[in-house]
C-alpha cells in the first residue's frame, strides 16, 4: 500500500508573518522553520495566535505581511485548496452527510482518482488508522476517538506532504488522549510527514513533539526541544506555562547569583544567567533539617500536605514569606515521614537542577535574519 | 403506609436481584402511583387544546365528508366523487392546481435559494436587515398585495407602459390574467415561506466543513456542491413542501390575478357554493384535495424522514 511508505516531506518556512485584528497583534512577525519531516508544536494560551498560524498555514487567514514557503515554493498567496496540505481540524469537520469511506474517500474523488484507487486506498487508510471494515459507517454513528481516526485518515489519504492539526485530542477523554498522543506519535514516525500540531496543553506537547515553539500574544516566545523548554525555560512565561514553578528573585553578591546570602551552586553555566530562581515541586527534594552541602538549601515551614495518589505535595513557606510546593513519590517511606503542618523543613536542590531565568516577560528571542521579499 | 425507616438495611453483601428484591415492596407502589399521576395531570393540561382542535377542526372536516356522501336530491350516494371521474373539467381543475403549485415551488426555489445564501453570507447586522425586507410583506395584507401586483402588470399597468414608452415592446404583453400573473402573485407571497426554513438551516451549517472542503482540494465551487448544498437540503426541502402545500389550497391570488382563465380547486368551491348551492360537490372536492395534499405530505415523509431533514445535528 502506497500510504504506508513514507511521503517525501516538506520543510515550512515562515518569514515576517504579522496578522492584526484592529489595535491587535493576533501574530507579530512571526519568523520560524520547521524542518523537512519534524513534528513541531505550537503550544500556547488560548488566544496566543497559534491557531492564527495555523490557519495562515492552511491559508484559512490571511496575514498583513510575510511569506511563507513549502519547499522552495512561496505559498502566500495560494487559496487553501491548492495547498495539498492535510489537516485535521478541533470539531473534526467530518461532513454529515457522507459515510466513514465518502468522508476518507472525498479529496481522492476531488483528485479524479479512479473509483477503484479510492476504494482500495480508503481501505488502506483505514487500517492504518485501525478502523478496518468501518468503510459503510455513518458519521453519527462513531464515537469521539473514532471520528478523530477518521478525521486523520481524511487528512492523510492524499499523502500530503505537511499535515496540521489543530487541537485534534481536545474532545477526547484523558485516557484515550493519551493513547492517542502516543498513536499519533507512531503514525507520524511511519509516513514522515511534516507536521505542525495546535496544543493548548503543555503536557501533550511534550509528549510529541521534535520542538515546541510557545507563543505568547502574537510572539514566538521560545523554540526548542521539549526537554530544553522544560529545563530550561529562557524566560518567566515559558517557565509559568509550562509545568508548575515558583519563581524566586536572586540577587547578586560579588557579581554571583546568591538566595538569602548564600551564592548558588549551578552546574550548567547556560542557566547561570538571569534573576530569578525556578523552582519546580518535582525537582525539589526534602533533606533532613542541616541539609546536605551538595544542595542548594531552602528552609521554611510545612503548610498543607496534599496527597494525590502517585505522589503528594507539600507546600512550603519559605523564611521570606514565598509559598513553594514540592514532590514527592508517594512510596510508603516518603509517606511515613510526611512532615506535620507547621514544622520546621529544609528543601534541596540539585545544582543540576538548578536554573535561572531572565525575569522579561516577552519578545522574540529567536534571532533569525530574513530579507525582504 | 411503610416507611422506609421502619425496615432494617438490607445485609451488605454482593449486590444482587435478591437483595434488592428486599427493598422492592417497600414503596415502588407509591412511585408507580406518582409517576401515573403526573402523567395524566399533564394530560390534563392539554384537554382544553384538544377540545378546541376537535371542535374546529375534526368537526368540521367530518361533517365536510359527510356532506360529500349525497347528491343533489339528498340520497347517500357516491356520485359527487364520480362525477369527478367522469367529467374532464374537474380533472383539468387538478392538473392547474397541481402546475401553478408546482411551478410556484420550483420559481421560489430558484429565487429563494441564492437569496437564502446571499443572507446566510452576510454578518449578522446586515442579514437581519435583509431578513426584515424578506419579511416587510407579510406586514400587507395579502388582498392587497395582490391587487397591487394587478396594478403593476395589467394591460395598461406600469410595467407595460414604460416597456411601451422606451420602445421595447409595441403590444402590451399579457402578464394577468393569465398563468404568468398567477405565478408572478404566488411566487412573491410565498417566498418567505421557502427562505425562512432555508435561511434558518444555512446557518446551522458549520463553516468548519466548507473549510475542511477547501483544505482536502475542493474549489469554492465544488465545495458549495459537494457539501454547502447538500447540507442545506433538509431546509430547502422543508421550505418546498411547505410552499407546495399553501399552493396547492391557495385562493385569493390566483383568482385576482388568474382573471378567471386559472382556475383552482379552491375557485371551483367557491363558485359551487356561491352560484350553485351544490354543498354536495363543493364537500366532495374539498376531500379530494384534502386527500391528495396528504399524499404529496405522505410521499414527502417516506422519500425523506423528518429525523434526517429536520433536528439533524450538523454539529459534531
Amino acid at each position: 500500500m502506497t500510504n504506508t511508505e513514507p511521503t517525501i516531506a516538506l520543510p515550512i518556512c515562515i518569514r515576517a508573518i504579522t496578522k492584526t485584528y484592529g489595535d491587535v497583534y493576533a501574530l507579530d512577525n512571526i519568523d520560524l522553520e520547521v524542518k523537512s519531516g519534524e513534528f513541531l508544536t505550537l503550544l500556547g494560551p488560548s488566544g496566543s495566535g497559534k491557531t492564527t498560524l495555523l490557519m495562515v498555514l492552511a491559508g484559512f487567514t490571511r496575514p498583513d505581511c510575510g511569506s511563507l514557503l513549502f519547499g522552495d515554493n512561496e505559498v502566500i498567496r495560494m487559496p487553501p485548496h491548492k495547498r495539498d496540505v492535510g489537516m485535521v481540524f478541533q470539531n473534526y469537520a467530518l461532513f454529515p452527510h457522507m459515510t466513514v469511506a465518502g468522508n476518507i474517500g472525498f479529496p481522492l474523488k476531488l483528485r479524479g482518482r479512479s473509483k477503484n484507487e479510492i476504494a482500495a486506498r480508503v481501505e488502506g487508510v483505514l487500517a492504518t488508522v485501525r478502523l478496518e471494515g468501518y468503510g459503510d459507517r455513518e458519521i453519527t454513528q462513531l464515537s469521539g476517538g473514532q471520528k478523530q481516526r477518521v478525521a486523520l485518515a481524511r487528512a492523510i489519504v492524499f499523502e500530503p506532504r505537511i499535515l496540521l492539526m489543530d487541537e485534534p485530542l481536545s474532545a477526547l477523554d484523558k485516557k484515550l488522549r493519551e493513547h492517542m498522543q502516543i498513536e499519533l506519535r507512531h503514525l507520524h514516525e511511519k509516513l514522515g510527514m511534516t507536521t505542525v500540531y495546535v496544543t493548548h496543553d503543555q503536557r501533550e506537547a511534550l509528549t510529541m513533539s521534535d520542538r515546541v515553539a510557545v507563543i505568547d500574544h502574537g510572539k514566538l516566545i521560545q523554540l526548542d526541544e521539549p526537554r530544553k523548554i522544560y529545563d530550561q525555560p529562557t524566560n518567566r512565561f515559558v517557565a509559568n506555562f509550562i509545568g508548575e514553578s515558583t519563581l524566586i528573585p536572586v540577587e547578586y553578591i560579588d557579581g554571583k547569583p546568591c538566595y538569602d546570602g548564600v551564592p548558588l551552586k549551578i552546574s550548567n553555566q547556560n542557566a547561570a544567567d538571569g534573576n530569578l530562581l525556578m523552582l519546580r515541586p518535582e525537582r525539589l527534594t526534602l533533606l533532613d533539617i542541616g541539609g546536605s552541602s551538595d544542595y542548594n538549601c531552602f528552609k521554611g515551614e510545612v503548610g498543607d500536605v496534599v496527597y494525590q495518589g502517585e505522589s503528594f505535595v507539600i507546600y512550603v513557606t519559605l523564611t521570606d514569606g514565598t509559598e513553594i510546593a514540592v514532590r514527592s513519590v508517594s512510596q510508603q517511606k516518603f509517606l511515613a515521614t510526611t512532615p506535620e503542618r507547621g514544622g520546621k523543613i529544609t528543601l534541596g536542590l540539585h545544582p543540576d537542577e538548578t536554573v535561572l531565568i531572565s525575569d522579561q516577560d516577552g519578545g522574540n528571542n529567536c534571532t533569525s535574519t530574513y530579507q525582504k521579499i | 403506609m411503610k416507611t422506609l425507616d421502619k425496615l432494617t438495611k438490607p445485609v451488605p453483601g454482593p449486590r444482587t436481584a435478591k437483595i434488592y428484591k428486599r427493598w422492592d415492596g417497600i414503596n415502588s407502589e407509591e412511585l408507580g402511583q406518582d409517576e401515573l399521576r403526573e402523567k395524566w395531570a399533564l394530560f390534563g393540561l392539554s384537554i382544553p387544546a384538544i377540545i378546541l382542535v376537535l371542535t374546529v377542526i375534526a368537526i368540521p372536516v367530518g361533517w365536510l365528508f359527510w356532506l360529500s356522501l349525497f347528491n343533489d336530491e339528498g340520497v347517500l350516494s357516491l356520485s359527487n366523487y364520480t362525477r369527478m371521474l367522469d367529467s374532464k373539467s374537474y380533472s383539468r381543475i387538478f392538473v392547474t392546481t397541481f402546475k401553478v403549485s408546482f411551478f410556484t415551488t420550483l420559481l421560489c426555489v430558484l429565487i429563494g435559494y441564492p437569496l437564502a445564501y446571499f443572507l446566510a453570507q452576510l454578518p449578522k447586522r446586515w442579514a437581519a436587515l435583509g431578513m426584515m425586507a424578506v419579511l416587510f410583506p407579510f406586514w400587507t395584507s395579502l388582498l392587497v398585495r395582490t391587487y397591487a401586483w394587478l396594478v403593476v402588470l395589467q394591460r395598461k399597468g406600469l410595467i407595460n407602459q414604460w416597456g411601451m414608452e422606451l420602445g421595447w415592446w409595441d403590444t402590451p404583453i399579457k402578464l394577468v390574467h393569465n398563468l404568468n400573473g398567477t405565478l408572478i402573485g404566488m411566487v412573491h407571497i410565498m417566498l418567505p415561506f421557502l427562505i425562512l426554513p432555508l435561511y434558518g438551516s444555512m446557518k446551522t451549517i458549520d463553516f468548519d466543513y466548507i473549510k475542511a472542503a477547501a483544505n482536502l482540494g475542493a474549489n469554492p465551487v465544488k465545495a458549495f456542491w459537494h457539501v454547502f448544498f447538500p447540507l442545506s437540503l433538509p431546509g430547502l426541502f422543508a421550505g418546498m413542501i411547505v410552499v407546495f402545500v399553501l399552493c396547492l389550497g391557495f385562493f385569493v391570488t390566483p383568482a385576482v390575478l388568474g382573471g378567471g382563465n386559472v382556475i383552482m380547486v379552491s375557485m371551483k368551491i367557491e363558485t359551487l357554493i356561491d352560484l350553485f348551492f351544490n354543498f354536495g360537490t363543493a364537500s366532495a372536492l374539498g376531500v379530494v384535495l384534502f386527500v391528495l395534499t396528504l399524499m404529496v405530505l405522505f410521499v414527502a415523509y417516506k422519500l425523506l424522514p423528518p429525523d434526517k431533514v429536520l433536528g439533524q445535528g450538523h454539529n459534531v
